[in-house]
């Protein structure tokens, strides 16, 4: 067994062993902490050097048929994937750890921990896979547990309800995925799903242009779907509102990324004349997320709805990173995964000990809890820092990476992602604004006397939301950290797809 | 050892069980049962180590094809569900000897239960020499040793209005379908003037094949097929024998049923198809009928309150898919692409597992849920996880999610469409996995989502055989999802 196979099925097993009776809490931390150290493992190891190409590669035929792409159980990884692992990891690791008690879940901590398990799991594996198919089921294998969660252990009445919205929504969007994948793979010959093969294939012998324009819409509006895109974004507010804060951990922070990892690693290679003819809806769509996402974030009462639009506005911005389409401006999307994923995973862990502990998240309820609860507030306005992208944090890395990207170009001509550009910086004001406001709202002022403050954060509460924090300091002081690894991956890509 | 034998082991083990039914003193006739999955068993590992009839053999073997590997997965197919259904029999027992109760005084407590036990054998058989039929007598011969004893088990359960108004309305349409398969054999045999499928293939591809007849024979034979799969506009007998009858046999009707079916139908159509003057319309045909049974069977499925008509019209919808792999068969003209029998066989096999799986749930159920309603089974995730487990992994199969067998079914039958360029039929199919997205997990919801009706919370009792078999197929499930070659090479 290969290390990525061994990575991989770590989770899964251990979520087996969790269904079989294994002891459920101490098997989920230590399978997760394994793979996090797995993942560092890999990281440690990896030759930054290396353009293009997979490492730690290893590949097992699992059906050859005449007239079916060849099917291989195959992973490896190149500096995108390694940052996703590493951001799996980290946050898989803060969920399960953050994963109320035993006695908290009357009776289906099993279950609980083992669905934890199944969504990182599959996470990783999408992440990880070059095969096209395990890549889609995978991802397919994380999304059941997440809908299961929802409906069982979510809060509020509409838990059913907001647990069907999610899986129509998901359920549709990884539909019209697979429909865009299977016309890709046929238009490429239809002789095998591996992801290398198919991007060579592609630039040898580009799909016909009508065809391409098709089959890039089908993957951006199936990916778009899975990340939340305006207008297909109404399902991810609700959702993690209701989610458990483990869960809306993962899926914001790590899961969802898999629709921007979809797109750079699929739609553009696959359709990259699809991609320039539909540029300026990519455009038109990515400002919805910021702009018009942005105010109706200003605009929420309760702190989890507010955070849940604040993840589907900060999409925007890795879109505008990928619709740049160069270098940079893809790698600073690609480093804004890994910072927005783990400040969002941040703030819902915070936001869910707040619920628990508070028993509310409306804003209104709240005030000057940060006299009594000093560590509470100093790690909640971090992590509000680093959403709306403060130097020092990773997201500022990321976002400036990004601007620079899409506004790139050497004559003065106002194109118009330009346009684009100049509308999304307005972005990082918008965020300022509900960020701050909210922050200020909760954790200054006067408190109100009806207001029970219960006791300040436990150290094994924040022992998982620093290690977060501390990953989000070290890259954003130090980004050539992640980016030694990203920048040759990128390039790679540019390479094996230019034509 | 020639593999005719295996039908002949079948049908001895069946008058085996009859007789010691009718002369050996047995306390409890379930250990009937219990003999026939494990003569069952060891015919099923016979299966390896069968060989061709020689051709000298020639004389009365000669309607029955040469065992090529397809036809031996189809044998596999049918021995395994009856393996299955028999241990769904055991769990069932209890309610079948509750609804056949002789009133007569010193009766054994059990009787007309060891029937109920052989009566599967004989169908078997006739699902296995189906398999291997290749002259028109003995498909319709096979057929009807199937159907007939599907008449009886259907109606087993006499004492119970529904069973029998099963009974009686599958046996007057049943018997109206084989009226109209034996008039289009007929025209078939005038037509072609063999009863032979290789001489009838040979002489539908000639150019001077009458069109007209021809397809009114096919439009005969199709009429009674689509009835036996379930096809719309043919299916609506089918959500009301499927609820009447006792579970198992529901079991065994959608699965062993439809596999003959499928099998029987593929083996009547391929001459069609390969008929150059008509394989235009009767492609056209094929599409009609795979568009209104995909929709059909899975719209209709979305507002059923009750799970055993929920998957009734599921089995329907699944004959679309089936057809849909039919109807999108590739022409000549075209390299390398996925055949028909593949699919089909593939889809069948991955079929057999996960609706196996979900009745085994149902009837091992049956003595602690009153109900079938689908809301009878709220909570059950608390009442018993393994039960739970495997009806969602069955759900999650049926639905098509990835990592499953049935993804892999559904994909091959899609790519086939797309492959032939068959877009109307590509859409029906899309709406279809989309409605089924929707009602398999309702099935998922009510047993996750929410508490156990008050005064039904206690544990629920599994019996290890039924355990075993259900943790086996959730296995066998997964890894068909992950590596289908494991089925693929059991057929090519």
């Amino acid at each position: 067994m290969s290390t990525l196979e061994l990575l991989v099925f770590l989770p899964l097993l251990a979520a087996l062993a969790v269904g079989l009776g294994a002891p459920a809490r101490f098997t989920a931390l230590g399978a997760s902490v394994l793979v996090l150290l797995f993942a560092v493992y890999c990281a440690i190891n990896f030759n930054a050097s290396q353009e293009g190409g997979m490492q730690f590669a290893s590949s097992r035929t699992l059906l050859e048929m005449p007239g079916f792409p060849k099917l291989s159980l195959a992973f490896g990884l190149d500096g995108i994937s390694l940052v996703l692992l590493l951001l799996s990891g980290l946050v898989l690791v803060a969920a399960v750890f953050l994963a109320p008690q035993e006695s908290a879940i009357k009776g289906s901590a099993r279950l609980y921990y083992l669905s934890l398990l199944l969504i990182g799991g599959g996470a990783i594996g999408a992440f990880t896979a070059t095969d096209l198919f395990f890549l889609y089921a995978f991802h397919e294998l994380a999304l059941i547990p997440t809908f299961l969660m929802i409906g069982i252990f979510g809060h509020g009445e509409g838990r059913v309800r907001t647990a069907w919205t999610i899986t129509i929504f998901l359920g549709v969007g990884s539909l019209v995925l697979l429909v865009g994948l299977i016309l890709a793979v046929g238009a490429l010959g239809g002789t095998t799903f591996d992801v290398a093969s198919l991007t060579a294939l592609a630039k040898g012998s580009p799909i016909a242009e009508s065809t391409q324009s098709w089959i890039f819409l089908l993957l951006f509006i199936g990916f778009g779907i899975l990340v939340s895109l305006f207008p297909f974004h109404s399902w991810a507010a609700p959702a993690y509102a209701e989610a458990p804060a483990p869960v809306a951990m993962l899926h914001a922070g790590v899961l969802k990324k898999f629709g921007l990892y979809g797109l750079i690693r699929l739609a553009m290679p696959l359709a990259p004349a699809g991609a320039e003819r539909w540029m300026n809806l990519v455009l038109v769509l990515l400002l919805g997320n910021i702009l018009y996402i942005g105010l109706v974030t200003i605009a929420q009462k309760r702190l989890d709805r507010m955070l849940g639009y604040s993840s589907v506005m900060h999409m925007g911005y890795a879109f505008l990173g990928i619709a740049a389409g160069n270098v940079i401006g893809v790698s600073g999307a690609v480093l804004l995964m890994f910072a927005h994923g783990l400040s969002i995973a941040l703030l819902f862990g915070l936001a869910g000990w707040m619920r628990d502990q508070f028993g509310t998240l409306d804003i209104d309820r709240f005030g000057g809890i940060a006299k009594p609860m000093p560590r509470l507030g100093l790690l909640f306005g971090f992590a509000a820092f680093a959403s709306i992208g403060l130097p020092g944090f990773a997201n500022f890395a990321a976002e400036v990476e990004i601007f620079f990207g899409a506004f790139a170009g050497e004559d003065l001509a106002m194109t118009w992602i330009r346009w684009a550009t100049i509308g999304a910086l307005w972005g990082v004001v918008i965020s300022a604004v509900y960020m701050l406001r909210a922050y200020r709202h909760l954790f200054m002022g006067p408190k109100p006397d009806k207001l029970v403050t219960p006791a300040d954060l436990s150290w094994e509460t924040r022992l998982p939301l620093l290690l977060l924090l501390v990953a989000l300091l070290a890259v954003g002081f130090a980004p050539e950290l992640l980016n030694q690894f990203i920048r040759p991956a990128v390039n790679g890509l540019f390479t094996a797809m230019a034509g | 050892m020639p593999v005719y034998y295996l039908e002949f082991l079948v049908v001895a083990l069946g008058l085996v069980l009859l007789m010691a039914d009718a002369f050996a003193k047995l306390e409890d006739k379930r250990s009937l049962a219990r003999l026939g999955v494990l003569g069952l068993a060891v015919i099923f590992c016979l299966l390896f180590i069968v060989k061709a009839p020689e051709a000298a053999e020639g004389g009365i073997w000669r309607f029955y094809a040469a065992p090529d590997k397809l036809s031996l997965f189809f044998k596999g197919l049918a021995l395994l569900s009856t393996i299955l259904v028999l241990i769904m029999a055991i769990d069932y027992a209890p309610i079948v000897v509750a609804q056949t109760a002789n009133p007569e005084e010193g009766a054994h407590p059990q009787a007309g239960l060891g029937e109920f036990f052989a009566l599967p054998l004989f169908a078997c058989a006739g699902l296995m020499w189906m398999s291997s039929a290749n002259h028109l007598v003995s498909i319709f011969v096979s057929l009807e040793t199937v159907s007939i004893t599907f008449y009886i088990l259907v109606a087993y359960l006499r004492r119970n209005v529904g069973s029998l108004e099963a009974g009686v309305k599958y046996l007057i349409l049943g018997a109206l379908s084989t009226g109209f398969l034996v008039y289009g054999f007929a025209w078939l045999f005038g037509i072609t003037g063999s009863m032979e499928l290789g001489a009838i293939t040979e002489a539908l591809g000639k150019d001077s094949v009458n069109p007209t007849a021809a397809l009114f024979a096919f439009a005969l034979i199709l009429i009674a097929l689509a009835f036996k799969l379930g096809a719309a506009p043919f299916h609506l007998w089918i959500p009301d024998v499927y609820q009447g009858a006792p579970t198992p046999v529901t079991a065994f009707l959608s699965v062993g049923s439809k596999a003959a079916a499928t099998m029987v139908t593929l083996r009547l159509v391929s001459p069609f198809l390969a008929s150059a003057p008509l394989v235009g319309k009767i492609t056209a045909v094929l599409v009609v009928v795979a568009v209104l049974t995909l929709l059909v069977g899975n719209l209709a499925a979305l507002p059923q309150r009750n799970f055993k008509r929920l998957l009734a019209y599921s089995s329907i919808g699944h004959s679309g898919f089936l057809l849909m792999a039919l109807a999108a068969a590739p022409r000549e003209s075209v390299e390398n692409a996925l055949s028909s029998s593949t699919v089909i066989a593939f889809y069948l096999g991955a079929y057999l597992l996960m609706t196996l799986l979900a009745f085994l749930v149902l009837s091992s159920l049956r003595s602690a849920i009153s109900g079938e309603e689908i809301d009878s089974y709220r909570g059950l995730a608390k009442r018993s996880p393994l039960h739970a487990a495997a009806l969602l992994v069955a759900m999650a199969s049926l639905a098509g999610i990835p990592l499953t067998a049935g993804f892999f079914g559904k994909f091959f039958a899609f790519k086939m469409a797309i492959d032939a360029g068959q877009w109307w039929l590509l859409a029906a199919a899309l709406v279809a996995a989309a409605a089924g997205f929707y009602y398999y997990l309702k099935i998922a919801v009510s047993m996750y989502f929410s508490d156990p009706a008050k005064g039904d919370e206690t544990a629920i009792r599994l019996s290890p055989l039924t355990g075993i078999a259900m943790v086996v197929l959730m296995i066998l499930i997964v890894v068909a999802g992950i590596a289908p070659g494991v089925i693929v090479g059991l057929f090519s």
